[in-house]
């Protein structure tokens, strides 16, 4: 397998006004590298305000970074001009925690669906009228959703419309910030097979970033824990759970509930 | 929709009711009345008096001239003036059509200059540009409405550019169509220009706060990243989320359309409804103050109706819940 995204040095920093009044800089990224291998699974995983939503934000191109290079396929995505950044972007997607607010509150399933379509282009009217069918099949939602508001959903259908949403792309790259997190058990077991069904079936690359050590565990090839804005450790997965080496993994890894025998065996069943 | 529809329209028939029912009541419970004046003057004889309060029924118990003033009103007439000896309302109707010519052009201004400023703003939030802004319409709003009026005033017998006052030069008849066009939009120019100033930085402030929050939304987020233009995400994908409160506004702006200008056109003397209406409270000609009211009454319904008309059609979740309902 080859990289298939490269992150070299990446820093961000925010300036923002405390309330005195002076200037107040916050290093959300302090120097993170890595690399995913194609059609593999990295998992992020770090507490709240570890830096792995800006991260997240900042590979998906949403944000800019500070300095650091993120390459994809030979091409630095921080560098490029903005013209060639658009066409770039739908290879690499993001899925959102809320799936509630990452899809326009005013638009049917069928719009959300097709406007990635139209973005793309080259097809007519009844083809993506069709291609947008074919989607909702491959995530799993009837085709009578077809007509129905977000507002209308599941949480749970809302994130596998939010999903058929970005496979209308084809991207390359999926960006998993939290998209689990605000489901139900029971949900985020569905949508975590339907993922990784997906990825099987399609070759996708997953960056997966979350708090949940458990969830990472099972769904991750590769884990990188991050704290204050900088990576602390790596490993392959079972290794990171069974034998972790920072007082933070250790914290992460003490917060997975034990309620199966392993936090590796299957879910979901 | 249907019934939708037909139980707002009820609404807005009760309301016009009630408003008219008060105008009533409010005008004869003030003191005095167009011929008190006449009472003092010793070359009327008191019987003079008397009988023309007769004859327009200003000595019959209200519920009365309720249903007098009801029945004129479903012959089109609203009523009697007694300063101009007349039906009311074709007295009302052209100056309400001089107001309208006026306020609508400086609201469809006031709304094509607020939404690109406003959406141009939200999108550089705490930059300069935004601040400039952000000044600017503070400044233009702690300028009362009637010092702008006087300054423009000032302005324009300072430079001659523009006439001080009125709708049309004094040799108006003569002129070609052109040249007609042509003065009538000099004359407009000041006044419009002081009702757009006056309204424009309410307007800029609420499309750039409606717009700002929407930006932030993941929504947004998620459109961006699928790469789509920055002109298509701001216009079909923020705008719209941000309209709902924008559209309550312009329901709002619909219903101010008559009232709006009444203090511009009193100091630029413009011969609308303001000058009109003052003139009769002034001197206590009754119906055509209840006229006034009325009409009035009846942009502001109108203005809340278009907006929930507006709102029906644009929100598809108000749709979807009073669908199921």
């Amino acid at each position: 397998m080859q990289t298939l995204i490269k992150v070299e040095n990446l820093v961000k920093r925010y300036a923002r006004r405390n309330p005195a009044g002076g200037q107040e800089e916050l290093l959300a990224l302090d120097g993170v590298s890595f690399e995913v291998l194609a059609g593999s699974t990295l998992a992020v995983v770090g507490e709240s305000g570890s830096g792995k939503s800006t991260l997240a934000l900042c590979l998906a191109c949403l944000e800019e970074a500070t300095s650091g290079s993120i390459w994809l396929e030979g091409k630095d995505i921080c560098k490029v001009a903005e013209k060639e950044r658009r066409e770039m972007r739908p290879q690499i997607q993001m899925i959102f925690q809320d799936p509630a607010n990452s899809l326009n509150p005013r638009w049917r399933t069928l719009e959300i669906v097709t406007e990635p379509l139209v973005l793309r282009g080259g097809i007519s009217r009844d083809e993506m009228k069709k291609q947008v069918y074919a989607l909702l099949g491959r995530v799993g939602l009837p085709a009578e959703t077809a007509k129905r508001l977000p507002c209308e959903l599941s949480g749970g259908q809302r994130q596998r419309l939010a999903i058929a949403r970005v496979l209308a792309l084809e991207p390359k790259v999926l960006i998993l910030d939290e998209a689990l997190s605000a489901l139900d058990c029971s949900v985020q077991a569905q949508i975590a097979n339907l993922l990784m069904e997906l990825q099987g079936a399609l070759g996708m690359t997953y960056v997966f970033i979350t708090h949940d050590l458990g969830m990472a565990a099972h769904l991750a090839d590769e884990i990188v824990v991050m704290n204050g804005g900088r990576i602390v450790e790596r490993g392959r997965a079972e290794e990171v759970l069974r034998e972790p080496r920072e007082e933070i993994t250790r914290r992460l890894v003490a917060a997975v509930p034990r309620l199966t025998r392993s936090p590796l065996a299957p879910i979901g069943r | 929709m249907m019934r939708y529809f037909l139980r707002r329209l009820g609404h807005a028939f009760l309301l016009i009711f009630g408003v008219s029912i008060l105008a009533f009541l409010f005008t004869t419970l003030a003191p005095g009345n167009y011929f008190d004046e006449m009472r003092l003057n010793p070359q009327i004889a008191p019987e003079t008096v008397a009988a023309l309060r007769a004859q327009y029924q200003l000595d019959r118990p209200l519920v009365v001239r309720y249903a007098s003033w009801v029945n004129s009103l479903i012959h089109g007439e609203m009523g009697f003036s007694f300063a101009y000896n007349s039906p009311v309302a074709p007295l009302l109707l052209v100056r309400a059509r001089n107001t309208l010519l006026l306020t609508v052009t400086a609201t469809v201004l006031a709304w094509g200059i607020a939404l690109p400023a406003g959406v141009w703003s939200a999108e550089r939030v705490g930059r300069l540009p935004d601040r400039l802004i952000s000044w600017g319409t503070a400044a233009l709003l702690v300028i009362p409405d009637l010092a702008l009026a006087l300054g423009l005033l000032v302005l324009a017998v300072r430079t001659g550019w523009f006439p001080t006052g009125g709708m049309a030069s004094v040799d108006f008849e003569d002129f070609s169509l052109l040249h007609k066009l042509r003065d009538l939009a000099l004359h407009l120019a000041l006044p419009i220009l002081a009702l757009v100033l006056s309204a424009l930085p309410l307007l800029v402030r609420h499309v750039r706060a409606a717009v700002a929050e929407v930006l932030g939304a993941p929504f947004m987020l998620a459109a961006q990243g699928h790469g789509i233009p920055r002109r298509t995400l701001l216009y079909r994908y923020a705008l719209p989320a941000a309209a709902n409160p924008l559209i309550s506004l312009f329901g709002f702006s619909i219903g101010a359309l008559l009232s709006g200008s009444l203090l511009i056109e009193v100091v630029m003397s413009w011969p609308g409804l303001g000058p009109f209406l003052l003139e009769a409270i002034l001197s206590r000609d009754l119906y055509v103050v209840i006229g006034g009211v009325l009409f009035s009454t009846v942009f502001l319904v109108t203005g809340n109706f278009l907006a929930d008309m507006l709102l029906y059609w644009a929100d598809p979740r108000i749709r979807t819940k009073s669908g199921a309902r």
